[in-house]
């Protein structure tokens, strides 16, 4: 059977060859779509029922008529569900919503649903001890959630398998039937209304941001973590994350401008401090990510002691602040006391560099592992005991005071717009300043001859240096700006957390920014792009930061999403197009379309080619 | 013939005398002396493993000669690969090494690194003359892949092309080093006659802009088709040096090539044996036929 469905008006009808890829459970088209559609509203309707009794699970969840915690969660999700169901039917007006794919969206939303239904019924049972505890709102929404999923496992696939390749089995089928073609090209919009679209985009993503630091419980947060990872790959199967990238990269300084308007609405969010410290916790753990990715996102060295150069730039800091504690005892002003932390860190990225970036891959990894460790020691032993008294050894420089810049004390709250700001809210928005440079700093750098020439060392150092560069001197170059980052972003860090010891500064930690991280925030994220490893970090900073109670088991859970990362989607989470095609080996090649030659222009070699 | 001769004035761009290279106990190149004069094509050939890849390692500083030296238009070269390519002399590899995950277009910029000067904080802080040695390069690098016919290509990944553009590709990004001479290692292997024939017009071309040009080859009538002058290398030395003709009729080429024994050699006798008994074979034969 072959079903036309009406995509986009800017493109043509496609025709989806259901003969094929059979839906993994065979039912009528119409049956299928309307038993989603029906499940979806019935779980929307059961989120304004109770769920439980008693206000003793978080969230209370005991409010008929007004969602509340999980509940809303339920609600968001079913909500994406019906629409990208609806918008299957053609309905004028939703079919911009899908297109890409038509049906994997709404079974990947289907998945969200019930997998944050089915997790709320499970962890109030399990708290508040049996099944009994559900209240019939619960049920109608898990039941609504159940035949939804089931009602989308029914509907036709979208992308008939390739020519020539057998049925695949059970799991295969429904690995296939989550893919979804790319969307054609879009109908051209006045630049305004892209711009526009581009602004939506970045509250839409800064909303989601602001809720899931916003996350009271845990079960909240998992509860959030389940709905945002399938919603935004129903997104993304839809094709409207396509839309939204192509826009972006027609607007780049526009879309720059938008995520950095968003990033500073955040503390306007915000009335808990506590919130305001995780987001200039993440900001400080990104920053250094973005300069970590300098060094090995675009000139390919594994550095596995990055954290130390963030160390030198703390240390720097600390020892000039004026805190009773430092050994020197002198006040830098501000900016004089930034200079000095990247200036220390610059000279220490040169001295580490110099000596061990004669050393190729997994060689130059070890020793920077080893300068790493060193680094931290060398803080432990400048006590006055095992060596002079620079650092206080492992009590570290505490009592850090809070910055003053122009006459604003960062320390205390502040009345802007209405609005309070709390300290960390204040270091937020300063730490946002440094992200912004450091942003600026690698786009630039990334986009000139000197980028050009660290990604030409990645790809082939022999190759590299035959073509005339330098190739010590350019990976000297990428250490030493790397490092001068992470020192910047140290300056601040200091004064966010009030005192610096050696243990912050680990190779591996519970606590993030360690090096193990830093480097996991940059390959999870996406080697060589600017947002991959902000991305990176956030995940990386929020997921232990929200789930305390598996603290223990944090760094076995950590190994284990790596692994299944580096198996399923080795190009991290935003991957550059270059790292997409290196990894993703697929028949049809990501090529632009051919320019037109001009003409006149003949060359040569033309003749024979 | 298409060959042409030389410019009326010729400089001598590459002066090597005495190489000489070993790794421990193996003298992969011994004693080799190779000049190229402006305007020149100049081929070298020899069988497998005669040296002729260690030789332009030499040339280019990926190796250190053990002894001898190589000079420029007349300056000693320093053994770095990016001085010598800064210098002048740019190459291709044998087996392609392109940037597989850059841009056709990205490829060429790269190879403009040492004729452009912007340096980082030009970049990071836009400084005037940014933009415009940006945009310099650039027109620079589209002329260029113009020229090689890539022009249509400079957006795609330079992994996707097919093999022949790749090839095209190295030449492409070499030049754009602006080199007084051009190293191409075995620039049609694995081609079809077409495409080497396009490869021969692309290097003369090259050759016509006053580039000389030293190429590794295998493929004997591309080599006399395209080349003024011809060494070839056996064992690590050089054997003989000429104009092609001469080249491809000297007995030591022929023997090195089929595998005869040359002169001097270790079973020289034995070949000796075997002649006669051939001569004398034939010489019944003969009787036969009578």
């Amino acid at each position: 059977m072959t079903t036309e469905i009406p995509m986009d008006k800017s493109t043509d009808t496609v025709k989806v060859s259901t003969a094929e890829a059979t839906p993994i459970i065979p039912l009528p088209h119409a049956a299928a779509r309307g038993l989603t559609v029906a499940g979806s509203a019935l779980a929307l309707i059961g989120t304004f029922l109770a769920w439980t009794w008693t206000e003793e699970f978080p969230g209370n969840l005991t409010v008929t008529g007004y969602p509340g915690g999980l509940q809303v969660l339920t609600l968001v999700g079913s909500v994406l569900t019906l629409l990208f169901a609806l918008s299957g039917y053609g309905i004028r007006g939703l079919g911009w919503l899908t297109p890409g794919g038509k049906n994997s969206p709404v079974l990947l939303a289907a998945l969200g649903v019930f997998g944050t239904t089915g997790y709320a019924m499970g962890a109030i049972s399990q708290e508040l001890g049996g099944l009994v505890n559900l209240e019939p709102g619960a049920w109608v929404s898990g039941i609504g959630a159940l035949v939804a999923l089931i009602g989308a496992l029914g509907l036709p696939v979208d992308q008939p398998y390739g020519a020539g390749e057998a049925a695949p089995n059970l799991w295969g089928r429904i690995r296939h039937s989550l893919t979804a073609p790319d969307p054609g090209r879009a109908k051209e919009l006045p630049s305004w209304a892209e711009i526009l679209i581009i602004a939506g985009g970045f509250g839409v993503g800064l909303y989601v941001f602001a809720y899931g630091i916003g996350t009271e419980y845990s079960e909240l947060f998992i509860g959030f973590l389940i709905v945002a990872a399938f919603g935004f790959t129903a997104v993304t199967r839809a094709g409207l994350l396509k839309r939204l990238s192509a826009l972006t990269a027609k607007h780049r300084n526009v879309t720059l401008g938008a995520a950095f308007a968003a990033a500073i609405c955040f503390p306007f969010t915000q009335s808990n401090d506590q919130f305001a410290l995780i987001g200039a916790n993440i900001l400080i753990f990104a920053t250094v990510a973005l300069g970590l990715n300098v060094v090995v996102g675009l000139a390919g060295l594994l550095d596995l002691g990055y954290v130390a150069f963030l160390g030198v730039g703390a240390y720097a800091a600390a020892l000039v602040s004026g805190s009773p504690a430092s050994t020197i005892g002198v006040k830098f002003p501000f900016w004089a006391a930034v200079l000095t932390g990247a200036a220390a860190s610059l000279i220490f990225g040169v001295v580490i560099g110099a000596p061990t970036l004669r050393l190729r891959g997994d060689y130059l990894a070890i020793v920077t592992l080893g300068f790493g460790e060193i680094f931290r020691i060398t803080m432990n032993n400048l006590n006055g005991n095992s060596g002079p008294d620079v650092t206080n050894g492992s009590n570290g420089i505490p009592q850090i005071p809070d910055l003053e810049i122009f006459g604003f004390n960062l320390g205390v709250p502040h009345d802007v717009l209405g609005h309070e700001l709390t300290r960390s809210a204040n270091y937020y928005l300063l730490m946002l300043l440094f992200t912004a440079i450091v942003v600026m700093v690698f786009r630039r750098s990334a986009e000139s001859r000197i980028g050009r020439a660290w990604v030409a060392i990645r790809e082939d150092e022999t190759a590299a240096t035959a073509m005339g560069i330098n190739g010590f001197r350019l990976k000297l170059l990428a250490f030493a700006l790397g490092a001068s980052l992470a020192g910047l972003a140290g300056t601040v860090q200091a004064h966010v957390s009030y005192s610096v010891t050696p243990e912050q500064y680990e190779f591996a930690g519970p606590v993030p920014p360690n090096s193990a991280f830093l480097l996991a925030a940059v390959i999870l994220g996406g080697m060589g792009t600017i947002s991959g490893p902000l991305v990176g970090a956030a995940l990386l900073y929020l997921i232990p930061a929200k789930l305390q109670f598996m603290a223990e088991y944090q760094l076995l859970l950590f190994g284990i999403a790596l692994m299944l990362l580096m198996r399923f989607r080795p190009e991290g989470l935003v991957a550059d197009r270059r790292k997409q095609l290196e990894f993703h080996e697929t028949g049809q090649l990501d090529v632009p379309e051919d320019k037109p030659l001009p003409e006149g222009a003949t060359g040569v070699a033309k003749a024979g080619a | 013939m298409t060959t042409t001769t030389s410019a009326p004035t010729t400089t001598t761009v590459l002066d090597a005398s005495g190489v000489t290279m070993r790794f421990g106990g193996l003298t992969a190149v011994r004693d080799v002396d190779l000049t190229v004069n402006s305007g020149e094509i100049v081929g070298l050939i020899g069988p497998n493993g005669a040296g002729k890849t260690t030789f332009f390692n030499c040339l280019t500083g990926l190796y250190v000669p053990t002894e001898g030296k190589v000079a420029y238009k007349g300056t000693v070269l320093p053994p770095k690969p990016h001085l010598v390519t800064q210098a002048g002399i740019a190459r291709t590899f044998q087996n392609i090494r392109l940037f597989a995950n850059m841009t056709v277009l990205e490829n060429v910029l790269v190879g403009r690194h040492t004729r452009t000067k912007e340096g980082l904080w030009s970049a990071l802080l836009r400084l005037p003359g940014f933009r415009k040695a940006e945009d310099a390069s650039r027109a620079r690098a589209m002329e260029l892949l113009e020229f090689t016919g890539l022009a249509a290509k400079a957006d795609h990944l330079a992994r996707n092309l097919p093999y022949g553009e790749q090839r095209k590709l190295e030449i492409a990004r070499a030049l754009a080093s602006e080199p007084g001479l051009l190293l191409l290692d075995e620039p049609t292997a694995g081609m079809n006659p077409q495409e080497t024939r396009a490869a021969e017009e692309l290097i003369f071309a090259i050759r016509d802009q006053g580039i000389a040009v030293l190429v590794i080859e295998h493929d004997i009538r591309f080599i006399m088709n395209l080349c003024d002058r011809v060494a070839v290398l056996v064992q690590g030395e050089k054997i003989v040096e000429g104009p092609a003709e001469v080249v491809q009729a000297d007995e030591r080429v022929i023997a090195a090539y089929l595998g005869t024994p040359f002169e001097g050699a270790p079973g020289a006798a034995e070949a000796a044996e075997v002649e006669a008994a051939e001569a004398e074979a034939q010489s019944t034969t003969e009787g036969d036929d009578k």
